[in-house]
């Protein structure tokens, strides 16, 4: 199949290779909890709830009691792809995933600013087509920076892949599908390091570079774009505050 | 930009499950013309003087495309809307129009209307897909004509009578092919001009020509809705038609949702379906099933009823699959049992090129004039094709090439237009200039950079040489054989660097106990690079044909014949597998390196076969090949034990006249002892590399398989041994060969597959690949460049870090090989009937099958396998007695009786029932 059409330069869904979909971002979606945030790239959709910082629930997971325990759940909703199937909770791939935002948002998150406490974060995937690691992250950001937790720097994730011998920038399902390399890429966008770096397949160094050089391309523009959505958030906040 | 500007989204429903996909429209797409001072600059712009800018329909792109590829036709704007539908309905035709648009010297420019915010059109309630595709081609074109003023004129071309009055109505200048062809007043153009047909414009014309074809014929197809609805309730059922070859009024369609064959008896059952279609039958009540008792003699597979070559050996194998069906059954039975049907609709059309002649006709009054004529093709299982022409003096008596564009209930035979030579969709066109401009400069010499570079090692000072056919032009491969201090040899196999063959090359001092042996391979990917238009050329064509007498290369000439050529007493590169061997043949160790050699002798079969067979020869050469066959002769051995088939290759040689191209003898290529020691080292060399490229890219080898024949297509052969008294053990391969053209060996890429599934049937081999042929394989030239990557001397080209690109790849060599290979075949086929026609023969043949009337031989000296009948035509062998345990056939109350393997003295002639239609016929004496 061409994912990229030799003629004319086009993917299938009419984006150029180094274009992303298109993303919206919504604060506050969840009345009850702390932070919330609601964010959309592309037709995959994610719903991320923060909780915290409060008591720690269960002493016996704290390693450490000077910083703040980060919790994660990661969850698929059964409507969200096409087959509908139920799927069980804690599946190996949930548990990856889990663990890959929580380490992630640990390492922007000022735990040691918040001794004896705990923060949970749910994640929760609407609808999913492709990339829905790094629309995760995205949200996860946007509800942390909602519910006020001190961050180093706003985190932000983008994949991109390599098809047709083309570097292409935030896959969707299809692209993702065709079994080509897979490049997650998560950024601290400010201080420019990169915490998290992902890739299933293998590909020669200078295509990988260019590949993730994409995708950080990538996360620096979706944090362009959280920043101007806390922003407006914050804009907002204000009016009503009076 | 990283985001799009503009968008909406597109919901496309399923029927299962629904499908949500995203479809951005965009402004930012060019329009393409030179004359826009809007849009952003393009690299290869619609003429800003062009008389006017065609946009084209999906059908003229697709029944047209002898025409738009003249040029003469220029300044085309291909929607992307018409490209998909093409790629959906004929690849090949994709392939040309694809290669077209991307041809610097034409200007053919892609407008992605799909993904425009004002061209893309959302498909109305009711609407066909037809319907709002045809719609879309018309926005598009306005939007051309408003976007680029009237100072340009932008023209419709279409030969879709409904589409050009909607597009006339709504404003839009709109043509017919044949109307716009006419205007541009080029005579010649006009025989490339596709006759239309019903729902086109210019049918009336057409159908004064034959008022009397003017009744229906064949029953209208079923829409494609009805088609699907039908299929899912089961009351059609989907399948491949093919048709017998014997009688090609009769087909068979094998049926998944019935678990049998259904017969389709008869040109209006058929429904203008044709062989290889993809078709929807409907069952016909089950009284009829019985119905003609005529036909039934020839229920088994098709091919044999025809006199053809015997098969090759395993691992080129050509033939197309066989029914699993039960051959040889009581002829009652069988027809009771078999459902019968019609054709209601054709789901995919295998339409395709076909080689033949016109029926004689008198020529047309007056000169220049338009002529029907009937074609007949050489392949009887395709029905007579109607084609117009101008030049019929020209094709009359001539063996032409037509295309097949339609069929319409209204016609008897399907109407084509002539081509100039695409058989077996083979590339037979000149290479274009942009291929020509990627060669070195010639000629061409060893340059100091070449020597001096470390990747490469000098082997000028070994003695180098090769062995191949007589004749031969192209040699890839050379040998050396060289004996080591310690006793064991050197061996070396030698391919030239470019797209060349291997040179074997191996050197031997014969008082030493062993030896090391090169084998030097062309190196073809030295002067070929990837992604060059060189590059893609050779990767479409994929391999090069051998005819009788000629040879269709897949690169140019200067490269096969010369600069990738190891010919004698030039250096040129090469790529080199060195083993270290033990007298014993065993393999110490292996290593690959780029290289220059400088061949000391090209030799054919029979004189390196009278060298070795000379005693009183000692000379360094001759001790070499005798000691490289001595080691050939320990490898076969041991390959044999393991079960690799040894198979009598049939290769049918003929010598040709030089001044009429008619062959002068024909015979079976001898197979000596060279040829086989060649072969062996070949092979070895294929494996070498195949672990050595598996073991660098597990995911991403390009490997050949052959998979182990099915228990239903070993039954016959089981079936022949033990009517003889002998008990064959399946489990390998030894001793299968007639049952092998079943399983074909194919290309595939190490990803797709598990390890297991790698295994070489045929040669007993777990691991194979090619290499040694580049010059004329493309699948070597990608081996190589593998091989290249693994050893770290290059950089593994981007395509092999595509998965599905990669397989794609690999299908296409099997689709071009099979094509070859059939050309090959069609090829000594013509020219078996050209020698016999003047030379009918009586000679020996043994029988390798029988059946209901008759019996299948095999004609050793020839190579040939064809029908004897024991019975008239039409009678169905009543006579007979066929004994199906014995493989036994006899005649009741006489002592007349043949049983398989039997020897029979045949008699062999061409015989002309039909006129242009020659046929071998094998009689008894
Ligand atoms: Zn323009």
């Amino acid at each position: 199949m061409e994912y990229v059409n030799p003629l004319t330069g086009f993917r299938v869904d009419g984006r150029r290779p180094n274009e992303m979909r298109q993303l919206k971002a919504e604060v506050g979606v969840v009345a009850r909890a702390d932070g919330s945030a609601l964010f959309e790239m592309g037709n995959t959709r994610v719903i991320a709830a923060v909780y915290g910082p409060r008591e720690v629930q269960n002493k016996g997971q704290q390693v450490n009691s000077k910083e703040a325990l980060v919790r994660c759940e990661y969850r698929m909703a059964d409507f969200s792809t096409g087959d509908r199937r139920r799927k069980p909770k804690g599946d190996r791939r949930s548990t990856e995933i889990s663990l890959v935002i929580r380490q992630t948002m640990e390492a922007s998150i000022l735990t040691h600013l918040m001794p004896h406490s705990q923060i949970d974060i749910f994640v929760q995937v609407l609808q999913a087509d492709g990339g829905t690691r790094s629309a995760c992250i995205n949200a996860a950001t946007l509800a942390l920076a909602d519910a006020g937790i001190p961050m180093r720097d706003i985190v932000t994730s983008c994949s991109s892949g390599y098809l047709c011998s083309t570097p292409l920038l935030d896959l969707n399902y299809i692209e993702d599908s065709a079994g080509g390399p897979d490049v997650t890429v998560g950024i601290l966008a400010k201080m420019d390091k990169v915490t998290l770096l992902q890739m299933d397949a293998k590909l020669p160094m200078d295509t990988f570079e260019t590949v993730m050089e994409l995708a950080i391309e990538g996360c620096k523009a979706i944090a362009n774009y959280i920043r101007e959505v806390l922003l407006e958030n914050t804009k907002r906040l204000e009016c009503q505050r009076g | 930009m990283l985001q799009s500007k503009t968008f909406v989204k597109k919901t496309k429903a399923g029927r299962v499950q629904k499908v949500v996909r995203e479809h951005y429209l965009r402004d930012d797409i060019p329009c393409g013309a030179a004359s826009c001072s809007t849009c952003g600059a393009v690299e290869h712009p619609l003429s800003a003087d062009a008389a006017a800018i065609l946009v084209v329909d999906t059908n003229v792109v697709l029944h047209q495309i002898d025409l738009l590829e003249n040029p003469a036709i220029d300044d085309v704007v291909l929607l992307s809307v018409v490209l998909d539908e093409v790629k959906n309905k004929n690849l090949a035709v994709f392939n040309r129009i694809k290669a077209l648009c991307s041809n610097k010297a034409r200007r053919f420019f892609v407008f992605t209307n799909e993904h425009h915010r004002d061209t893309y059109v959302k498909e109305m309630v009711g609407e066909s897909p037809n319907d709002r595709n045809d719609r879309a081609i018309r926005v598009a074109t306005r939007w051309y004509q408003s976007h680029l003023g009237e100072n340009v004129k932008v023209l419709l071309i279409t030969n879709d009578r409904d589409n050009k009055r909607k597009a006339t109505e709504e404003g839009i200048n709109a043509e017919t092919v044949e109307s716009y062809v006419r205007s541009l007043a080029q005579p010649g153009l006009l025989d490339l001009v596709v006759v239309s047909t019903s729902g086109d414009v210019t049918m009336e014309d057409v159908e004064d020509l034959r008022p009397s074809k003017k009744k229906v014929i064949y029953n209208e197809h079923k829409p494609m809705s009805e088609i699907t609805a039908g299929l899912r309730c089961g009351i059609y059922h989907q399948g491949k038609l093919r048709v017998n070859r014997y009688n090609p009024f009769e087909a068979y369609v094998g049926s998944e949702s019935i678990g049998d064959e259904i017969v389709i008896r008869g040109r209006s059952n058929m429904n203008r379906a044709f062989d290889g279609d993809i078709v929807a039958v409907e069952l016909l009540p089950q009284d009829q099933w019985h119905e003609s008792k005529s036909f039934i003699a020839d229920d088994d597979e098709d091919e044999e009823d025809d006199v053809h070559l015997a098969p090759n050996n395993a691992d080129d194998a050509p033939r197309k699959a066989n029914p699993t069906q039960s051959t040889v059954t009581s002829s009652a039975d069988s027809v009771s049992s078999r459902p019968v049907g019609l054709v209601v609709g054709v789901i995919k059309r295998n339409w395709n090129s076909y080689c033949g002649s016109l029926e004689p006709m008198p020529m047309p009054a007056g000169s220049g004039g338009v002529a029907h004529a009937l074609f007949v093709s050489k392949d009887r299982r395709i029905p007579k094709i109607r084609i117009q022409t101008r030049q019929l003096g020209n094709l009359l008596d001539k063996r032409i090439i037509v295309a097949v564009d339609s069929w319409d209930v209204l016609s008897r035979y399907p109407s084509g237009h002539y081509v100039v030579l695409i058989e077996n969709d083979i590339n037979t066109r000149p290479f274009s200039t942009q291929v020509l401009a990627c060669l070195p400069p010639l000629p061409w010499t060893l340059s100091p950079e070449d020597l001096a570079n470390p990747n490469r090692q000098d082997l000028r000072h070994v003695r180098v040489f090769s062995v191949d056919p007589p004749g031969c032009r192209d040699i890839d491969d050379a040998l050396h054989c060289t004996p080591l201090p310690n006793g064991n040899f050197e061996v070396g196999v030698h391919g030239s660097n470019k797209y060349a063959k291997c040179n074997f090359d191996l050197q031997w001092l014969w008082h030493i106990r062993s030896i090391s042996i090169y084998t030097d391979i062309a190196d073809v990917t030295n002067f070929v690079h990837p992604g060059t238009p060189l590059d893609e050329e050779a990767a479409q064509r994929g391999t090069s044909v051998y005819l009788v007498g000629q040879r269709i290369d897949m690169l140019p000439k200067p490269l096969t014949e010369d600069v990738c050529s190891l010919r004698a007493d030039v250096e040129r590169l090469a790529f080199s597998v060195i083993w270290e061997m033990t007298p014993h043949a065993d393999i110490i160790s292996t290593r690959y390196t780029k290289s220059v050699i400088k061949s000391c002798a090209a030799m054919s079969y029979v004189e390196a076969q009278a060298r070795m067979d000379d005693s009183r020869l000692v000379d360094p050469l001759t001790v070499d090949l005798r000691n490289l066959n001595s080691l050939a002769k320990i490898m076969r051995h041991r390959r044999c034990e393991r079960g690799a088939l040894t198979l009598a290759s049939a290769e049918v040689k003929f010598e040709i006249d030089s001044e009429t191209h008619d062959p002068l003898d024909i015979g079976i290529y001898q197979i000596r002892e060279a040829n086989q020691m060649i072969e062996e080292f070949m092979l070895a060399a294929n494996i070498s590399v195949a672990e050595k490229i598996l073991k660098h890219f597990p995911l991403c080898s390009l490997l050949r398989r052959h998979p182990s024949p099915t228990k239903e297509m070993l039954e016959p052969l089981l079936r022949t041994a033990s009517s003889v008294g002998l008990n064959l053990d399946v489990s390998s391969s030894k001793a299968l060969a007639e049952s092998l053209d079943n399983a074909k060996a194919v290309y595939f890429c190490s990803g797709d597959l598990t390890f297991s599934e790698y295994y070489h049937y045929g040669l007993a081999a777990s691991l194979y690949t090619h290499f040694t042929s580049p010059i004329r394989r493309y699948a070597d030239v990608i081996v190589h460049r593998l091989l290249a990557a693994a050893l770290d001397i290059a950089k593994l080209p981007p395509l092999f870090q595509d998965g599905p690109q990669l397989t794609g790849v690999a299908d296409n060599l099997n689709y071009r090989h099979r094509n070859a290979q059939m050309a090959s075949r069609a090829s000594v086929e013509l020219h078996t009937h050209i020698y016999f026609k003047t030379r009918p023969t009586d000679t020996e043949a043994r029988i390798v099958k029988i059946k209901a009337n008759g019996f299948i031989v095999f004609v050793p000296k020839f190579g040939i396998e064809g029908p004897i009948y024991l019975t008239p035509k039409g009678d169905k062998g009543g006579d007979w007695v066929v004994d199906e345990v014995h493989q036994r056939i006899t005649k009741p109350g006489t002592s007349i009786s043949y049983a398989v393997l039997q020897t029979v003295m045949i008699h062999m002639e061409v015989v002309e029932p039909q006129p242009h239609r020659p046929k071998l016929q094998l009689t008894l004496i």
